[in-house]
């Protein structure tokens, strides 16, 4: 493989994971429990598509051609996404989509922080602008779980559940395969096993305030995304997503 | 002097009336209703905008997007808090809203049913609203007249995001500028019919206006927003869908067809295209918010009984 190649995929990865969670945060738009967290969701979806729009227009000067984010966000299939699995989970309720960001999030942290690190100028300048935005979603996100776990009996019971369906989905983000190797190798990317055990510290500490269990570590992992193999989900999004582009092709909007 | 007569004095000599000031009655009861209908409006709107973020075209058309709709639910919390301050809470409010005591700008019953109608949300919905708003920028009211000041503002940059996407696409291909075209035809109507009655039938006017709520009548900044907006369709190469629209030199402003009033009063009354949809989904996000909103307080007591024991 070559070193463009790797760096190519390694930036969709991080741009298609920011995007995917991004459009499933905006689906929360005008449907937040209160108008205040309403607001809160779109900035978070704002910072996604942001964060997603550098990579995916770094992916896309790499490829060269004709490419461009439009071209990346729009023309890609199903096989050609490469998000991690957990960001296109669907919203499920309030407490769903809380738990989901909050495991990503904290991978996000640790991950970006890790990134601005990197000798990649590119990936080291995304990671220290990132790094702003995601501490304050894991901040939002890490308050909710501590609140929604020691609110009510039903709040109580509704986050518990959201744990065990979710956690399933945590153990692809720290999947790796040669794109890792050859570009952790060049100190571009970063060593995902060393995230894993500070995302975990930060996954006890959270839990700890709200009086929530860690699930196991030998639950069974989906994996798939690095490979391009998603859940069902994740084709309807881009249905959605794509319809105009896809619909009128080759025109300006 | 009596409480009445430093009122009048006040509205006299243009001096905003503060929320601790002395107000008439029907005063506080208009603004409590026109403040929130505007507020309720900021937020329902978000709905037929919402419709098409995820299915936004271009990524920098989905994030502008998203960031408008995002300032609109600004603009509804802010007026909500200037709209509590005339002492009825924003809970009240919604649930006038969502009971149908409340009304909120009727424009919003009208469907978005393509990419272009975000263009002419933004450029004639909008467009209209600022009209309006800009006058209210000097309405006797203190806290309404401030929290127009600010969202004027933003206000100018959605028109512009709106008139853009029309733009693009009248200039694109025969596909787009038909997308154009269509979105015009529908919305077009009901952007003059958003100022509300013709002054003569408009009952509620009179009072707001000797009090200085409303500055400008509904005709006339009817005719402020056509006389502004028709040279803009022309430079896109967009025909109004009006007949009888035609500059008039004697008035130095544009006469127009008659508006479809049976059509007004009808999504007035709830009858429109998406009114019961449009509530349909605040009650469905508010009630399916209300075990969150619930938690929220319940940790909050928690906190505040643990904060007590120390």
């Amino acid at each position: 493989m070559e070193l463009k190649d790797a760096l190519i995929q390694y930036s969709l990865r991080i741009a298609d994971s920011s995007l995917i969670l991004g459009q499933r945060m905006a689906e929360w738009c005008s449907n937040g429990p209160t108008l205040e967290e309403d607001i809160a969701l779109s900035n978070i979806s704002l910072d996604l598509f942001g964060q997603s729009r550098m990579l995916l227009s770094y992916a896309a000067d790499l490829k060269g051609n004709d490419e461009s984010e439009d071209t990346l966000a729009f023309h890609r299939n199903e096989r050609e996404y490469f998000n991690c699995l957990i960001t296109e989970l669907p919203n499920g309720h309030f407490g769903d989509t809380i738990v989901r960001n909050f495991f990503f999030d904290a991978y996000c942290y640790h991950l970006y922080n890790a990134l601005k690190e990197s000798k990649d100028e590119t990936l080291a300048a995304f990671g220290e602008k990132s790094l702003k935005e995601v501490t304050y979603h894991l901040r939002h996100n890490s308050e909710w779980i501590i609140r929604l776990a020691n609110g009510t009996e039903e709040s109580i019971n509704k986050i518990k559940q959201s744990v065990i369906d979710i956690w399933p989905y945590t153990g692809d983000m720290f999947a790796m395969d040669e794109v890792d190797e050859l570009l952790i190798e060049k100190s571009i990317a970063i060593d995902l096993n060393t995230i894993k055990s500070k995302w975990n510290n930060t996954i006890k500490e959270v839990f700890e305030r709200a009086n929530l269990e860690v699930p196991s570590i030998d639950v069974y992992m989906q994996t798939g995304s690095l490979k391009g193999i998603h859940t069902e989900h994740l084709g309807h999004m881009l249905g959605e997503m794509q319809y105009i582009p896809r619909a009128y092709p080759n025109m300006e909007w | 002097m009596t409480d009445l007569e430093k009122f009048n004095d006040k509205i006299a000599n243009n001096i905003k009336i503060e929320p601790k000031d002395w107000m008439p009655d029907d005063y506080r009861k208009h603004l409590q209703r026109q403040m929130s209908q505007h507020a309720h409006s900021e937020i329902i709107g978000m709905q037929p905008e919402g419709n098409w973020v995820l299915r936004a075209p271009t990524m920098r058309a989905k994030v502008i997007l998203l960031a408008k709709i995002q300032d609109e639910a600004g603009h509804g919390l802010y007026l909500y808090s200037a709209a509590e301050t005339l002492g009825k809470s924003r809970d009240t409010y919604i649930e006038e809203l969502q009971t149908g005591k409340a009304k909120y700008s009727s424009i919003f019953n009208y469907p978005t049913l393509s990419w272009a109608d975000m263009g002419a949300v933004g450029w004639l919905v909008d467009g209209a609203a600022i009209v309006n708003q800009v006058s209210l920028q000097r309405t006797s009211y203190g806290p309404y007249a401030r929290s127009m000041v600010r969202i004027c503002k933003e206000e100018s940059f959605h028109q512009r995001q709106g008139y853009e996407i029309i733009a693009t696409l009248a200039k694109g291909t025969p596909k787009q500028k038909e997308m154009a075209q269509d979105a015009l035809n529908r919305f077009w109507w009901p952007s003059i019919m958003m100022f509300g009655p013709h002054d003569a039938d408009s009952y509620r006017s009179s009072n707001a206006m000797e009090w200085k709520i409303k500055l400008e009548s509904n005709d006339a900044l009817r005719q402020s927003f056509i006389d502004k907006t028709v040279p803009q369709a022309e430079l896109l190469g967009l025909t109004i869908p009006d007949p009888d629209l035609k500059w008039n030199e004697e008035r130095g402003s544009y006469d127009f067809g008659e508006i479809n009033w049976e059509e007004f009063w009808n999504v007035v009354k709830g009858n429109g295209p998406c009114n019961k949809q449009r509530i349909k989904h605040h009650v469905k996000a508010h009630e399916n918010g209300k075990w969150v909103r619930e938690a929220a307080n319940a940790y909050a007591k928690k906190q505040k009984e643990i904060k007590k024991a120390s």
